[in-house]
């Protein structure tokens, strides 16, 4: 057993034993729905950096993006103006969410639509894709985790590698199910201290050991070149479309994720997100750097079988045994936390929107809690179940195939937002309509996330996402007027217009 | 004019990271960087200023 191993079970079992503690922060009562998953509506600014920065920069960010930029070069690097425009989009439509999420006191985004259309099968359609869009993110998560449990060294035999991530994973649940949304806001504080200490070393030790950032790009570019599917350090003209489209996709989708929406809500007030627009980004600038690291392997000439043990064996070859504990505790750290949300956030939309459209009678808050725990659990057995069955080239194509779905929700939820001028009926067309493009082309290009689109004798490879989303809105549009032409019903609404503002 | 005329400033990051052949170059160089990258990483502090400028231009004065 190495220092490398004794350090990072150290903090892995800290952070574990915090992931409990965390039930005491505020001695709330844990039984009522906004306390166990949304900490009581009570986050301030800083609090809600450390969590929002734990929520969206995750296993994403540590390993999926960097085996993209060693695996296939420049066009990994969509992550960073992708996770730039998302704030400004974030500034304007998330302080709009939480103010009427807060005035009429929303856990989901299918409660806010439920209300803003008085249809119960839209609401559910936005429920049931929170869930389901959730899941391939969380077997990224899952991933993430066990590239680095394997290589740690706390597993002493083969058979054991293999267990640890499930190991990792019934801990989560448990202190998921037992402190909700408190267990993941505290140890984001220690996972962020981790991630920063380690990405700082990365960039200031292993460049100066690889002779420089100009030598690690000429480095990266001869590499990329030479291999078997010949990749680049800057974008062909080709891919430009897919580039830009990957960016604009996901940036829409990022914030209408279950999990990001929990977040949002547990903010104290709509400035605390509109601060936190403008404080966000310094991890847009960490992604970056990491993504670089990916670059870094390829100049260190690693070897990887699999891209995504580019970077955990970039760390091993280039930082004292000590410090690997560190760096592959922050990779676990910062898997486990986004996963716990993302649990805690699909729980919510089916506790509150699918249960309770089954079981209206019961008594709400007990209810809905305690099947939210249970449930909890539930969308982290489905996240491992689908990190065992797909496997597609890139783990990063798990999260952009949970971001085609999750984009179907935006006419709903984002136009919502401002307009009721489309139709419930339609939109539910659209959303079905979207769903069923998206999963066709993910199916059909063996789960990558770039569809190559035949018109007219060219091909037009874009994000799929998108694709589906315009598929999504013309039918919303078409059907919206035909409906209205016909005279159907377009159903109540019982927010009103000073609902959204402050 | 009014406060909201500020938001059109959110637009801007949208329109120069949004459109590569812009900046799918790698002159001029900066510490190494090729322009792709530095580029790029420019933007995410100039969204984060932007987004900063639109906050205190917009913000009521007694709420938050």
């Amino acid at each position: 057993m190495t220092s490398g191993t004794i350090v990072f079970g150290t903090l892995v079992l800290a952070v574990t034993v915090l992931g409990f503690l965390a039930a005491r922060w505020g001695h709330p009562n844990l039984n009522r729905l906004d306390e166990w998953a949304l900490g009581g509506r009570r986050f301030g600014t800083i609090v809600s950096w450390f969590l929002l920065g734990g929520d969206l920069y995750t296993a994403y960010t540590f390993i999926a993006v960097p085996a993209l930029a060693y695996g296939a070069g420049a066009l990994a690097f969509f992550a960073v103006p992708y996770a730039t425009i998302a704030y400004p989009f974030v500034f304007l439509v998330m302080s709009r969410f939480w103010t009427v999420a807060k005035r009429r006191g929303y856990v989901t985004t299918a409660d806010f639509v439920r209300d803003r259309y008085g249809n119960r099968v839209l609401e559910l359609a936005v429920a049931a894709t929170g869930v389901i869009a959730v899941m391939p993110y969380i077997a990224l998560q899952l991933i993430g985790m066990q590239v680095v449990i394997e290589r740690a060294g706390v597993a002493p035999t083969h058979a054991a590698a293999v267990l640890a991530p499930v190991v990792a994973f019934v801990l989560l649940a448990a202190y998921t199910f037992t402190s909700g949304l408190r267990a993941p806001a505290s140890i984001a504080f220690v996972k962020d201290a981790l991630i920063y200490i380690t990405v700082i070393a990365a960039i200031i030790i292993i460049p100066a050991r690889l002779g420089g950032w100009a030598h690690v790009f000429a480095a990266a570019q001869t590499a990329l070149a030479a291999a078997p599917k010949p990749g680049s350090i800057l974008p062909a003209p080709p891919s430009y479309l897919a580039y830009a489209s990957l960016a604009f996709g996901s940036a829409l989708a990022l914030f209408i994720y279950p999990h990001s929406i929990t977040s949002v809500l547990s903010a104290k007030s709509a400035g605390v997100i509109r601060r936190n627009c403008a404080l966000l980004p310094l991890y847009t600038l960490l992604l970056g750097f990491l993504a670089l690291l990916g670059y870094c392997a390829l100049a260190a000439g690693i070897h990887a079988s699999n891209p995504q043990s580019a970077i955990p064996d970039l760390f091993e070859r280039y930082f004292p045994s000590w410090f690997v504990g560190v760096a592959f505790a922050a990779i676990v750290v910062g898997a486990l936390v986004p996963a716990a949300i993302m649990a805690i956030g699909a729980a919510n939309l089916f506790a509150s929107n699918i249960l309770r459209t089954f079981r209206p009678n019961e008594e709400r808050p007990a209810i809905e809690t305690r099947s939210a725990r249970i449930l909890a659990l539930v969308v982290l057995c489905g996240g491992l179940l689908i990190a065992t069955r797909i496997k597609p080239a890139f783990a990063i194509d798990f999260q952009l195939l949970g971001g085609a779905w999750i984009l179907q929700i935006f006419p709903a939820v984002v136009l919502g937002l401002y307009t009721r001028r489309l139709h419930p009926q339609a939109l539910l067309l659209g959303w079905a309509a979207g769903m069923l493009a998206a999963t066709w082309m993910a199916v059909s290009t063996n789960f990558s996330a770039v569809f190559p689109l035949r018109a007219g004798g060219t091909t037009i490879a874009g994000y799929l996402a998108l694709y589906a989303l315009i598929v999504n809105l013309a039918c919303a549009a078409l059907f919206t007027w035909a409906f209205n032409a016909t005279g159907i019903e377009a159903g109540g609404d019982l927010t009103a217009p000073s609902d959204y503002t402050a | 004019m009014g406060k909201r005329a500020w938001y059109w400033l959110l637009l801007i990051p949208f329109v120069a990271t949004l459109w590569p052949p812009f900046y799918a170059r790698s002159k001029p160089a900066l510490f190494g960087f090729p322009f792709f990258y530095w580029y790029q990483f420019a933007w995410v502090i100039l969204t984060a200023l932007l987004v900063l400028v639109v906050y205190l231009a917009t913000r009521e004065p007694h709420g938050d």
